[in-house]
């Protein structure tokens, strides 16, 4: 089963903020759809794994200068911006 | 359902820009909430120009809905989220620029669950969309937008995007026709990403030449999408007797499988049919979920208040803005998505779920390996049931269970549409054809085999 501790751990793993009634609630469900998922407990298939259906290959460009987006369409969607940068929250405290 | 023919004979002797305000018009006045945005200027400017003259192509003055997680230039692209709100693309999906360069009107942009996570079009932060048959019941996900938009004539065609199943589920919802295309056939630039190594776009429409004529305009070769087969496709179904394998783990209420087993019948009149067991289908759904979500954990990372998106007013220190932003911008399934993806992908749990559904994934492409070395196609019923009440399902794992028939056909990545065979107590039931790789022209001529026998 899960705990409130590991609710709290999966949402700071997955940096979304749960208020108290959220992490009750999660904790339930989270135990459900676990148990969902240990049906695979059943097997455990001797093959390898498949991430991609069909064979992927990087795709390489020539070297030369492409278009690109313009600084200001890069920027238009950004409420925060200072001088031409997004603005981003302080990473160090 | 308004066919592209029909359309086209309604051109020969009206303005396009007539039949394209009597279309929004009607959307305007709709009940469905199928639209998120319509792009009445845009749309009517094209009209114009078509009707001058000035457009040509395989489209050419063919109206087509968008689902509103495919950007497109200057329009805004939502994917229902509120995390996405106000997000304008400056660009657009290689699939956009194909419509656009064969002459359609894009008449607006589709509802849809929030970030293509769910069966019903419920998690959607702009309102449930209502099926066309019932309004009072579902139109399916996560494309019910696009398949409400087509069952209530507000669009010709539509594109809808399917990673476990949501081009194919609200196609059966509401009686319309919906194709999966094989993974890597259309190019996924510009299509916002929730998982991967499964979703796809794909045509939904009121006809099979319908869906032939749409898939043949966005199917190609495109190198800024590493996932892209680079293969094109031209539209010529298949006619032949078909051998025809009916899966036997697929799943379907009394109701449903009532309709299906006398459809059934009728099809063993013109080809040969037989039943088939995969058994690694009974690990599917599980494994889908886990693979979905864990992509998902990733995908869904990008979404920081930053470059754009949900923002908030102050920039506190960066875990707590990324943390405060994505609890206020995302909704419930999206947070619940993201979360389990997290654990499941988190230290000393990766080989108990991720790799062990990765494993299950090579299975179930082994069985339908070894089908196709037997049938041409492989048919289930779509949906285990027909369309919910609204709010009818509220546990999260029930309403995962809704996508037992569907879900396998993403893990292997094979083509399968989903098609209207009748009605129960009023509410369509749909057909789910599989074909193996790249064999679309298999899937659509087998369907249009159904269709020209009336089962």
């Amino acid at each position: 089963m899960i705990d409130e501790e590991t609710v709290r751990y999966v949402s700071n793993l997955a940096k979304i903020e749960l208020k108290d009634d959220e992490v009750e609630n999660y904790k339930n469900e989270f135990g459900k759809i676990l148990e969902f998922f240990d049906q695979l407990d059943e097997i455990d298939p001797d093959v390898e794994p498949t991430y991609h259906v069909i064979p992927l290959k990087n795709v390489f460009r020539k070297d030369v200068p492409g278009k690109s987006l313009d600084r200001d369409e890069a920027l238009k969607n950004a409420r925060h911006r200072e001088e031409g940068y997004f603005k981003g929250p302080r990473v160090v405290e | 359902m308004i066919t592209v023919g029909e359309w086209k004979e309604r051109l020969e002797n009206e303005k396009a820009y007539d039949l394209v305000s009597e279309l929004i018009d009607r959307i305007r006045k709709s009940k469905l909430n199928a639209y998120i945005t319509v792009t009445e200027d845009q749309a009517l400017k094209l009209a114009e120009d078509f009707d001058n003259g000035k457009k040509e192509g395989k489209l050419a003055g063919i109206p087509i809905a968008v689902k509103d997680n495919i950007s497109t230039e200057g329009v805004r692209t939502t994917c229902a989220s509120k995390m996405l709100e106000n997000y304008i693309p400056p660009f657009d999906a290689h699939v956009v620029e194909k419509l656009k360069k064969e002459g359609a009107i894009i008449i607006g942009k589709t509802n849809m669950d929030e970030f293509g996570m769910g069966t019903t079009t419920e998690n959607s932060h702009f309102g449930v969309v209502r099926n066309p048959h019932d309004t009072g019941r579902v139109a399916g996900g996560s494309s019910g937008g696009s398949a409400a938009a087509i069952a209530g004539k507000e669009t010709v065609l539509a594109l809808g995007t399917d990673t476990g199943g949501s081009i194919r589920c609200p196609a059966s919802f509401t009686g319309v026709y919906g194709l999966k295309p094989t993974y890597g056939l259309v190019s996924r630039y510009g299509l916002v990403a929730y998982a991967n190594s499964l979703e796809q776009i794909g045509p939904m429409a009121g006809s099979i030449d319908d869906l032939g004529l749409l898939l043949e305009v966005i199917a190609g070769r495109d190198d800024r999408d590493s996932t892209n087969a680079g293969r094109g496709f031209t539209y010529s179904p298949v006619s032949k007797k078909f051998r025809v394998g009916i899966i036997e783990e697929m799943q379907a209420n009394a109701e449903v499988k009532e309709h299906f087993n006398s459809f059934v019948e009728t099809l063993r009149k013109f080809a040969d049919v037989e039943t088939v067991s995969l058994p690694s289908l009974k690990y599917a759904l599980p494994a889908y979920y886990i693979i979905a979500m864990s992509e998902a954990s990733s995908n869904l990372a990008r979404y920081d208040g930053v470059r754009y998106g949900f923002s908030l007013e102050n920039l506190d220190s960066w875990s707590r803005y990324f943390s405060k932003v994505r609890a206020e911008g995302f909704g419930t399934e999206v947070k619940r998505r993201i979360m389990m993806g997290s654990y499941a992908l988190s230290a000393g749990y990766y080989g108990k779920y991720y790799l062990k559904a990765l494993k299950v994934r090579t299975l179930v492409i082994e069985d339908f390996r070894r089908a196709f070395e037997k049938f041409d196609v492989l048919i289930s019923p779509t949906m285990p049931s027909t369309a919910f009440r609204i709010g009818e399902i509220a546990d999260p794992v029930t309403m995962y269970m809704a996508d037992v028939n569907t879900t396998p056909i993403n893990l292997a990545g094979l083509p399968a549409l989903s098609m209207p065979i009748g009605e129960s107590n009023g509410l369509p039931v749909g057909l789910q054809v599989i074909g193996n790789y790249f064999e679309e022209n298999t899937v659509l001529g087998f369907a249009k085999a159904v269709e020209r026998n009336e089962v």
